[in-house]
């Protein structure tokens, strides 16, 4: 390769991919993940498994958000999308999305809304 | 092997957490991050969302990250609602070259406060057209600054073009139960935007 251009941050792309294995985006059920899924540990970690994936099973004991595991783990939401989609896929952590307000073509959830108010009301 | 925590899989804590998450939105400057620090329960922090989420296929990486190494940081902060609810609150990146971003951002969102500067009504202009683009159910909170004229809200909504229904409120963005009061303010014109009122017209 001739005249390569300088990516700012060498080290951090190839240890992305070194993480990802050059994946760059999950796939299947993990596409779906917002920076506010709930991420929660439906087992322990195992030897022999990568740092990374041992790491968020311990963090998500309780549950977690994707915001948080990735600021606790200094990973860009897409990085962390491609490890979450194999602890997913291999059945070790559960993804709880968001709640939506409303369903499509629903009217809004009140009992969720007014659960929100009274959790407020208390602050 | 350390199992601890793992040994009750219906563990009260971890039980039935659930998400809720509201996107605060703003011109730049207009206080996203200082109302996100005053009312959230932690210390908030960063993530970043990078501009390559859309290609959700197996590539390489390293070319890429060679075209887009830009990314996009959002500031969040959370609050314990009640023990099986947390709400999650995200600053928006006030940089509108951003902005295309936004469709997966409010993906899942409750809804929006779209903070206002009213010294700088124009800057908060474009969050406002981006929250009607994509139906995002808003408030529209004035954030007083000491050096702020007081200007009636009636004449903010009217040089905005805020639409009759959409609630506008002051607010002091460094103070927690101000900010928490807009929340409340953005919940409660949520629950007004009755199954009726939906119905398309």
């Amino acid at each position: 390769m001739s005249a390569p251009r300088r990516p700012t941050d060498p080290s951090g792309l190839e240890r992305y991919y070194v993480l990802t294995g050059g994946r760059s985006g999950p796939g299947g059920s993990a596409s779906s993940l917002d920076v506010a899924t709930l991420i929660v540990s439906l087992t322990a970690p195992v030897p022999g498994m990568q740092h990374e994936h041992e790491d968020i099973l311990r963090r998500c004991r309780d549950p977690l958000s994707v915001a948080e595991l990735g600021a606790h783990l200094g990973l860009p939401f897409n990085i962390l999308a491609v490890l979450l989609a194999d602890l997913l896929e291999a059945g070790r952590v559960e993804a709880r999305d968001p709640i939506p307000a409303h369903d499509a073509g629903r009217g809004p959830d009140l009992a969720l809304l007014e659960e929100v108010l009274s959790g407020l009301e208390r602050l | 092997m350390d199992l601890n925590g793992f040994d009750h899989p219906g563990r009260p804590g971890g039980g039935g957490t659930r998400s809720v998450k509201v996107m605060i939105a703003g011109g730049f400057g207009t206080g996203k991050t200082t109302m996100v620090r005053s009312v959230s329960d932690i210390k908030p922090l960063t993530t970043e969302e990078t501009l390559t989420q859309a290609s959700a296929h197996v590539d390489h990486l390293i070319g890429v990250a060679d075209k887009t190494e830009t990314t996009v940081s959002l500031d969040f902060g959370k609050i314990g609602l009640n023990d099986s609810l947390m709400l999650y609150l995200f600053g928006t990146p006030g940089q509108e070259r951003f902005w295309f971003l936004w469709n997966g951002l409010f993906k899942g969102a409750l809804g929006a406060v779209v903070l206002v500067d009213t010294r700088r009504l124009a800057s908060s202009f474009r969050a406002i057209e981006e929250m009607e683009r994509q139906n995002v159910p808003f408030v529209v909170a004035l954030n007083v600054f000491p050096d702020s004229e007081d200007y009636p809200v009636e004449e903010i909504r009217d040089a905005l073009d805020i639409p009759g229904n959409i609630p506008v409120v002051a607010c002091d963005a460094r103070d927690r139960d101000s900010s928490r009061d807009v929340l409340v303010a953005l919940i409660r014109h949520l629950k007004d935007r009755s199954p009726v009122a939906l119905e398309p017209r």
